[in-house]
């Protein structure tokens, strides 16, 4: 099988293949221009007959559970993301596939981690085939060295909901690592050793997958609780010491930024938002868990208290921040997609205003609307923007791959979304003639926030109008990209081959941009 | 050093933490040409202009066989050449400086009475910390080549200062360098005089002497370099003979224009502790102030150490702007703000300000040469102190510039 077939070039300029991995794939057309037709996925029909009446699924081992649901050559095994870079799950998927010479599998994760690098060693034997997911660290750098035997493909949250409800991919087993679960297969993130929050990215799997595997570490009596996943749809359940490394489960990136130059930034974007009227009695934003974003998020808050206002809902990734905005009565909600720390998940435990989410109910582009595009302002991240506002998440300049897109494509339809970065990293300069790789389409990016000025979409007039006796530093992208020029001279392009090692899919399953191969010297 | 002898010298910094920085390694070799091994965060965007940097400084010192190690954190390229230039003068005997492009925004130059309520101290040898620094609008930035610098760094500290100077856009800060202690701080003047520098800070002045050595150098390069503008100097007085001296220091020259106090060194000097409340510099303090405002320049308060605690800070500022201070240094960005706002005027004051303002402005059309306000007569000093609120109110950005447009 080709890794890829037929190259055009799409919508946006870019050069896709047409044909991935032996499957016909559609090119992006434009933002809202792809409407599929036709009925969604249709998952096998299972019967009360070939389950215990007793509702006890338990199983040995996960090698049992494994061979029980078929595992056999050229499947697509599925896992997520809640455990972070404290995932054991997955690795030890791989490790029994391996020791059944079972070859050329589709891992289809929601997101792959640093501790997942044991698994570069089933790519090259050939355990597994590709990777369709985000590839970060060592697997990113695997993979844009052209040595994936097939193509890889990276989703958004919302992408990898829209994917599977379609059809596009089809899972033949799910892997649900959780927390909690009783021995019918109901589980949740909240409670438990490995407490994680919720398990909304494997809600999709457990829905559309042919067999679901719920591996953990805390069975309780039926009934499990709340019930995030519900064991009607689980096949087997497994039994294991550890299912997480709780003290990895934590991301590192609660802390809100020490960085002058970041709180700077932070303090320019509140200011942006109270200036431009976003900051209201009853708005909603959603804001990462970078250092920057968190800052952002404690800024709105003073202003929320300054002026007796109170948000409706906060759309999270959430910490302590956002929880203690909840517990002091400055926003009605918290709508979570992950929690990342032990604060968010006690709060969703014990706090029925803080409620638990999937890709389905916020970012799935093919439903009947979602949240996304509700939110009144997001703030998100970015390796590259360009002069056009296009910006890029999943490579860095140096052209290799090492972020997944997460939500971040999805969060773009809200009705501001403001990029806040510095000018340059380390002389690498953030704003670029045309970036690497395209993520998201400019007329989506609203607002770029950097310590050297603001640059707002020509596209957004109203914006542009609310801030003219704003005093605030307001420049055209072309002026700060020139600045930044300045200071640290005009960077070469990274040499990169024709080669294609990844496509990088839009929400709505068309293909927007090709990630190609990295020349090494 | 012999300079016959050495033939391999360093300059710069590395390690995990250091950004925005290189180290440079430099042999001179006697055949073989120029051979360069460049290790760089950036090798993608900028690998080629570094090494066609490196061999155009070359080039520019005659050096024909050398090998070059260049460990690059992401360098700008004046932090780069000051680093090959350091490496260089080690190894040979010259005068001759391997100077980047002035940038033309970097002409400007600054008032005496300017308002100098923050200063932005930036260790001379540490690039990462300068770059954004003007960003965070302080009045003025303070490239420091005494304290901040480790002994065996000084002499590349000059080139990292110098190209500084002349590269770095601060956005309008007043441009300050603190040289090093006399006789070493002379040395220093030649590095930093000829690159539009807008004040020198003297520390550890201790009397009146010291200014007029300093302002002798500083002349004689003037007058070779043909400098017109004048170079302003604010000594730092850190010692209990400073103390007892320091009217005369402050009025000592012209070009004085303010004079600041140094608290660590100065409490080591009496053999006590520094406290919050300070009573252990109380006297030094406010002697300071007074001999400041004698001689008709402005008093600068020394440095809050606890870059984390900005309601200590806040305090200090209230009790050093209450004492007559004007200013204070900072350490870190954050605390910017928070000097900034605590040296503004308040609300009251800046209400009453502008409706003295406005009593006079309505005199004067009038013709009338008593000014009043109600029933009351207002002095033209009180008047004076009025303007300088405002002035006050605007730079501190608590009142807008057309205030009376918009009233």
């Amino acid at each position: 099988m080709k890794k890829y077939g037929k190259i055009i070039t799409n919508a946006a300029g870019r050069s896709v293949p047409t044909e991935i991995n032996g499957e016909e794939h559609i090119p992006y057309k434009g933002i809202g221009k792809h409407i599929p037709s036709g009925r969604k996925f249709a998952p096998r029909i299972a019967s009360c007959a070939n389950y215990p009446a007793d509702g006890n699924k338990v199983v040995a081992s996960l090698r049992e559970a494994l061979v029980k649901a078929g595992l056999r050559d050229g499947m697509t095994i599925s896992t997520h993301h809640h455990f972070r870079d404290g995932d054991l799950v997955a690795n030890t998927i791989f490790d029994i596939a391996h020791e059944l010479g079972v070859k050329n599998l589709r891992w289809f994760p929601s997101a792959s981690f640093p501790c997942h690098e044991p698994l570069i060693r089933y790519l090259e034997d050939g355990t597994i085939n590709r990777i369709e997911g985000s590839m970060n660290g060592p697997l990113g750098r695997f993979c844009s060295h052209g040595l994936m035997q097939g193509l890889g493909v990276l989703r958004s949250h919302g992408g990898r909901y829209q994917a599977v409800q379609d059809g596009e991919v089809q899972i033949d087993i799910a892997v649900i690592a959780a927390p909690t679960a009783d021995p019918f297969g109901n589980a949740n993130g909240v409670d438990g050793p490995a407490a994680c929050g919720l398990l909304g990215f494997a809600l999709a799997d457990s829905q559309y997958a042919d067999k679901v595997i719920v591996v953990t570490d805390n069975l309780v009596p039926f009934p499990c609780i709340p019930w995030q996943i519900h064991g009607n749809y689980v096949d087997h359940v497994v039994v294991v010491d550890k299912v997480g490394l709780p003290e990895k489960i934590i991301s590192g990136t609660t802390q809100i930024t020490r960085s002058p130059d970041r709180l700077f930034i932070a303090d320019l974007t509140a200011r942006f938002c109270e200036a431009a009227g976003i900051v209201r009695d009853g708005f909603s934003y959603q804001a990462g868990a970078g250092g920057t974003a968190l800052s952002i998020g404690i800024y709105f808050s003073e202003m929320l208290r300054k002026n007796g206002w109170k948000a409706r809902f906060i759309r999270a990734g959430s910490n302590k921040y956002p929880v203690k905005m909840l517990e002091d009565g400055q926003v009605d909600y918290i709508l979570d997609g992950q929690t990342f720390d032990l604060d968010g998940v006690r709060s969703m435990r014990e706090n029925p205003r803080h409620v638990n989410t999937s890709p389905f109910t916020s970012y799935n582009y093919h439903g009947k609307g979602n949240f996304a595009s509700m939110v009144d302002v997001v703030i998100l991240g970015a390796t590259e923007v360009d002069v056009s506002f296009n910006a890029n998440v999943v490579t860095h300049s140096d052209g290799y791959l090492l972020h997944g897109i997460g939500g971040w494509q999805n969060c773009l339809f809200s009705k501001c979304t403001i990029l806040p970065i510095p000018l340059f990293r380390d002389r690498m300069p953030v704003i670029l003639d045309s970036v690497t790789t395209l993520c998201g389409p400019g007329e989506l990016i609203d607002v770029i926030v950097t310590e050297r000025g603001i640059a707002i979409n020509p596209l957004r007039q109203d914006l542009i109008d609310r801030m003219k006796n704003s005093g605030l530093p307001i420049r055209s992208i072309h002026e700060l990209k020139d600045e930044a020029e300045k200071i640290c001279g005009k960077p070469d392009k990274p040499l990169l081959d024709d080669e294609i090692v990844a496509a990088i899919k839009w929400v709505d399953g068309t293909v927007i941009d090709s990630v190609r191969k990295v020349i090494r010297d | 050093m012999n300079k016959e002898i050495k033939k391999i010298s360093t300059a710069g910094n590395k390690g995990k933490d250091v950004r925005s920085d290189c180290f440079v390694t430099l042999e001179l070799t006697e055949s073989g040409g120029i051979v360069i091994k460049l290790e760089s965060k950036v090798t993608v965007q900028y690998g080629k202009a570094n090494m066609s940097l490196v061999r155009e400084i070359l080039d520019f010192y005659g050096i024909s066989d050398a090998k070059v190690e260049l460990e690059d954190s992401g360098a700008l390229p004046f932090i780069l050449s000051a680093r090959m230039e350091a490496a260089i003068r080690q190894l040979i005997d010259t005068d001759k400086e391997f100077l980047p492009e002035f940038n033309p925004a970097n002409q400007y130059h600054t008032e005496k009475e300017r308002n100098r309520f923050s200063r932005l101290y930036l260790p001379g040898n540490s690039p990462k910390l300068m770059i954004n620094a003007g960003i965070h609008k302080p009045d003025g930035v303070i490239l420091d080549l005494e304290d901040a610098v480790a002994f065996d760094k000084k002499y590349e500290a000059r080139f990292v200062v110098r190209n500084a100077l002349r590269v770095l856009d601060f956005y309008g800060a007043e441009r300050m360098v603190r040289i090093n202690q006399l006789p070493l701080g002379l040395e220093d003047l030649e590095y930093i005089i000829p690159h539009n520098v807008n004040l020198v800070l003297l520390p550890k002045c201790e009397d009146a002497q010291q200014i007029i050595e300093v302002n002798r150098r500083i002349d004689s390069i003037r007058d070779t370099m043909g400098i017109h503008e004048p170079v302003w100097i604010m000594p730092i007085i850190e010692s209990a003979k400073g103390v007892v001296n320091c009217y005369e220091i402050a009025a000592s020259a012209e070009n004085v224009v303010a004079m600041a106090i140094g608290l660590e060194d100065y409490t080591a000097d009496l053999g006590t502790l520094r406290t919050e409340e300070g009573t252990e510099s109380f006297f030094a303090r406010a002697k300071l102030v007074i001999a400041c405002k004698a001689a008709g320049i402005q008093a600068i308060d020394s440095v809050f150490s606890d870059v984390g605690d900005m309601e200590a800070l806040a305090r200090t500022v209230q009790r050093s702007k209450a004492m007559g201070f004007n200013g204070m240094g900072c350490i870190h960005p954050r605390q910017i703000a928070v000097i900034h706002e605590n040296f503004a005027p308040e609300d009251k004051e800046i209400e009453k300000a502008m409706k003295i303002y406005n009593a006079f402005v309505e005199a004067t059309e009038k013709g009338l040469g008593v000014v009043s306000l109600g029933t009351k007569m207002i002095d033209p000093p009180v008047v004076k102190r009025a303007l300088k609120v405002i002035d006050l109110a605007i730079a501190t950005g608590k009142l807008n510039k057309n205030w009376r447009e918009e009233a």
